[in-house]
């Protein structure tokens, strides 16, 4: 019977969910811990004040209640700072402020949220109501709900170190002189806070196992916890197996280290007990990381024709109180990928961030390219609209031609591969571009509802490094053992590395099991974020499980007294080449390695695992396209159709990227659309739950069509460019030009999202009352 | 003071003594040991603890405990008949209907009762059936596929 040895690009269902779909996968919350001890946090109401008493006798007498801790009790225990944060790598920083303030308040807290009293008790409703019953006195501080009000004048400083709350300045300064340009167009754009919420609030677990400790950890990256942990309780990194069991969703924001990841291993070496923490839906959304949030001043000039020339970018980032994880790379990504999928000869850009008394502000899905793409895609719909040009027109003559590759930025970036106008005409034809104009222009000619069309077309960067790991083993049945350092949490890496190793070693994928987000499973890790997953930790598994198939050419060669160049290998057989009757195949190479007979050097045979390290990023690329209906009476938008063109190079599982993409749209057409987490100007939380913040439900969302272009990238040998973000990057802007093409018959060039139908109905209904106005003058 | 209830979970007979406080959805998940019902809000929003009560689609973090007394309740754990997954189950498989999967306990069950109501439910029915149920990954797209497919299936 015929192996099918072809299983990169098969569309196969995922191996995860037959656990998922019957409920006995196991999340953190879920894992089974007798004896468990519950950790309730009391935590501030107020987003700065001074802790200036703690009354918790009541609350230690309370049933069940085992103990209560405050920072006076954990801090002077530590044996490295907390947060862990350290300047970014190759950023043109400066002064960059990395203040700590420890898992636990010191007498201070910086957000709504900051944990003051840990309370311990044997079930969680123990917990809950004895941290009900804390008493905590605080004196109250003016505090800062966003960065402008941080770092105006006079402003209370957030930390005695850092006066002005200025966290730092970033600049890259124009790669040359610009080209005089005689058309200036610039716009100030605010873009808002959102909060990623993954489905499964953050948990985590802990458990004494002999002189070691078991971590369960909600995270995107068991092995850095593990390392960071180890480091601030002074116990040797083995002594500690952090397992990311199932995780439900992160976005980028259980990429970080929490303090509850801290404190959990801490109380359970304190009690010698398992303790379990699960945050509430509100501790979630008050202190996981949130994302975007960003005022910003884009400038471009460009000739009359349209070509660009020159972009300047000027950003204010909001830090949030913290650093949750090292430093800030959202400012520099978006000043380093401004320019687009655009051939602009001269850019530069720069960014002050300040700290504020609110929740930390990292990286959300796409982190710094969503920012850039909305920017530059939002800017060349205005200057279109000044220059009397059609949208799709002044991409065309901007777009960087295919073959220009590798394409070197001004911003210092070079772009692997891309077809960009291919990608825009994919989109265009599928979604019937001409048509909806014809229909937008008899709707304005003859009435209708405003209809618009909008266009995005965008670059990102994935693949980050330095490494990941993905060691490939053929064990002594034949069948295969994946070791990945990825960590994922529904992106459905056991099926996608399997069908890699299964391609590569000419085995069924079922014969291969795949170890992930356990670090005594797994030695090394780096985990899943930026969309390097595929791109570095699947390139790993390519490149590993290739080593174990020259391995097995020499055993092979070996056992068929045959010289190993003689050796073929074709659907999972080893055969001296032009005898293809005689051949060996996984079963016996594997036991052929494991016996006495096997060549002197092969010890450690069919077996590899050396880390992939890209020599640089993968820069995947698309085409959106989006038509929108308004209701003139209520401003409600209505999505009537959206073209999803995402080119991510080789695609190892379709299934899988369309699902990445399907998930990357709804989150990027919320933003444009829905969501907002606010503070107030002193830093209080507004939207602390569900009933306030705008998670989208089915029936808010249209239907996708997708599209796809494949053009594999260079940078690895697997080709695959990274999909978990590129959606996300290309909707916000594809949507919100949809939105303000649709109001330029009322004259409107730019509202700041979300386009919540108070915003449109008032961009309508003002405007033609100025315009009223200025008729009457 | 606590109060005993007696209910049918997954079709086997429970007798508990339980706070009167308890929320259905602790009972199920810390004392049953039934950990398919996720916890994802503390507002009754994101139906990731949706299990079936007497037939009807009811979030258990909603309900205290006392209330499913002389209730038969089906959690996920319980929808696998002895031939294999639940055609909806299978729908989400097939239909790659499920990312990190913690919305999808809620999601399915909920889609028992949408297509209890009318196996043949669109695109549009199935979406406004899922009003009370967030998912944060799929973007709906493969979850309203997943269960028009289970129910063409079913009334085919």
């Amino acid at each position: 019977m015929a192996i099918r040895t072809q299983t990169i690009g098969d569309p196969v269902r995922r191996r995860e969910d037959p656990r998922l779909v019957t409920g006995q996968a196991l999340y953190t919350a879920d894992i089974p811990l007798s004896g468990a001890l519950h950790l309730a946090l009391v935590r501030s109401p107020y987003p700065h004040a001074d802790v200036v008493g703690i009354e918790a006798d009541d609350a230690a007498a309370m049933p069940g209640v085992r103990g209560v801790f405050t920072g006076a009790d954990i801090l002077p225990t530590l044996k490295a700072p907390f947060p862990v944060a350290s300047s970014p790598s190759g950023g043109a920083f400066e002064g960059l402020q990395l203040p700590g303030s420890g898992p636990i308040a010191d007498r201070r807290v910086r957000m709504v949220g900051d944990p003051v009293v840990a309370v311990v008790a044997e079930t969680p409703q123990q917990a809950a109501d004895a941290a009900a019953a804390v008493w905590v006195d605080y004196r109250d501080r003016p505090g800062a709900g966003d960065c402008r009000a941080a770092l105006a004048d006079g402003a209370e400083a957030i930390y005695d170190a850092v006066p002005g709350n200025r966290a730092f300045r970033w600049d890259l300064p124009a790669n040359r002189e610009p080209d005089p340009a005689p058309v200036v167009v610039a716009q100030d754009f605010r873009i808002q806070r959102l909060i990623p919420m993954a489905m499964e609030p953050r948990t985590v677990a802990a458990r004494p196992d002999g002189d070691r400790i078991t971590l369960w950890t909600s995270t995107q990256s068991a092995h850095r916890v593990r390392s960071s942990v180890a480091k601030i309780l002074g116990v040797a990194r083995e002594r500690i197996r952090c397992v990311a069991p199932e995780v439900g969703g992160g976005f980028g924001a259980k990429a970080n280290l929490y303090p509850e990841e801290v404190l959990v291993p801490w109380l359970t070496l304190r009690f010698g007990a398992p303790v379990r923490w699960a945050a509430t839906r509100t501790e979630d959304f008050q202190t996981t990381s949130h994302g975007r949030n960003l005022f910003a001043r884009l400038e471009v000039r460009a000739d009359e024709s349209g070509r660009v020339r020159h972009a300047d970018l000027a950003m204010q980032f909001d830090c949030g109180a913290w650093f949750s994880r090292p430093g800030p790379t959202t400012p520099s990504l978006t000043g380093t990928m401004i320019v687009g999928p655009y051939d602009i000869a001269t850019a530069a850009a720069r960014a002050e961030g300040a700290f504020t008394t609110t929740a930390p502000n990292e990286p959300y899905r796409g982190s710094g390219r969503p920012e850039a793409t909305y920017l530059i895609e939002r800017m060349l719909d205005i200057l279109a609209g000044r220059l009397g040009l059609d949208p799709v027109e002044i991409r065309r003559r901007n777009l960087i031609p295919g073959h220009r590759f590798p394409y070197r930025t001004a911003t210092g970036l070079t772009y692997d591969s891309g077809e960009y106008e291919r990608a825009l005409d994919l989109a265009l034809e599928a979604g019937d571009y001409a048509g909806l104009r014809v229909e937008q222009a008899r709707r304005r000619a003859g009435g209708g509802k405003p209809l618009g069309i909008g266009v995005a077309c965008y670059v990102e960067i994935c693949g980050f490094g330095p490494w990941e790991a993905g060691g490939v083993t053929v064990e002594p049945d034949g069948s295969v053992t994946v070791r990945s350092g990825t960590s994922p949490h529904g992106q459905g890496h056991e099926t996608a590395w399997a069908q890699i190793a299964g391609e590569q070693l000419g085995v069924d994928p079922a014969r291969v099991s795949v170890l992930h987000g356990d670090t005594d499973e797994c030695p090394r890790g780096i985990g899943t974020f930026g969309s390097r997953s595929a791109p570095v930790g699947g390139a790993a598994v390519f490149t590993n499980a290739e080593t174990v198939r020259e391995q097995a050419k020499r055993l092979a060669a070996s056992l068929l007294e045959a010289a190993p160049e003689d050796i073929r290998f074709a659907e999972g057989r080893f055969f001296v080449a032009g005898s293809r009757a005689r051949a060996v195949g996984w079963t016996e190479l594997a036991a052929y390695a494991a016996s006495e007979e096997s060549p002197d050097d092969a010890g450690d045979a069919l077996t590899s695992d050396t880390d992939f390290r890209p020599p640089s990023e993968t820069f995947p690329f698309g085409a959106h396209l989006c038509a929108v209906e308004i209701e003139p009476e209520t401003g409600e938008p209505r999505i009537l159709r959206y073209i999803s063109v995402d080119d991510c190079g080789r695609v190892i599982n379709p299934l899988l990227a369309e699902g990445q993409v399907h998930g990357g749209l709804a989150q990027g057409i919320s933003q444009a659309l829905f969501e907002n987490a606010a503070y107030d100007a002193d830093g209080t939380f507004l939207t602390g739950s569900l009933l306030e913040y705008a998670i989208p439900r089915a029936d808010m969302l249209p239907a996708y069509e997708l599209r796809r272009t494949v053009t594999p990238t260079p940078i690895n040998p697997l080709g695959a460019k990274g999909i978990g973000e590129a959606a996300t990057i290309g909707s916000t802007p594809a949507v919100v030009n949809a939105v303000v093409d649709a109001l330029r018959p009322w004259g409107v060039e730019h509202l700041d999202t979300p386009l919540t139908p108070e915003k449109i109905w008032r961009a309508m209904n003002e405007s033609q009352a100025q315009g009223e106005e200025s008729e009457s003058d | 003071m606590n109060h005993r209830v007696c209910l049918k979970v997954n079709g086997e007979a429970r007798d508990v003594e339980v706070e009167p406080r308890l929320l259905l959805c602790h009972l199920l998940r810390d004392e049953l040991g039934l950990t398919g019902a996720n916890i994802g809000c503390d507002t009754s929003q994101c139906g990731s603890c949706t299990v079936l009560m007497d037939g009807k689609a009811v979030k258990s973090c909603t309900l205290l405990a006392v209330q499913a007394d002389g209730c038969d309740v089906t959690t996920i754990e319980g929808l696998a008949g002895e031939n294999g997954l639940h055609p909806i189950q299978q729908a989400f498989w097939d239909n790659h209907g499920l990312q990190c999967g913690f919305c999808t306990p809620g999601m399915i069950l909920t889609a028992v009762e949408i297509l209890d109501r009318n196996p043949c439910a669109s695109d549009a029915e199935v979406r406004h059936g899922l009003e009370g149920n967030l998912c944060r990954c799929t973007g709906y797209e493969n979850i309203v596929k997943s269960i028009v497919a289970a129910g063409a299936r079913e009334s085919a």
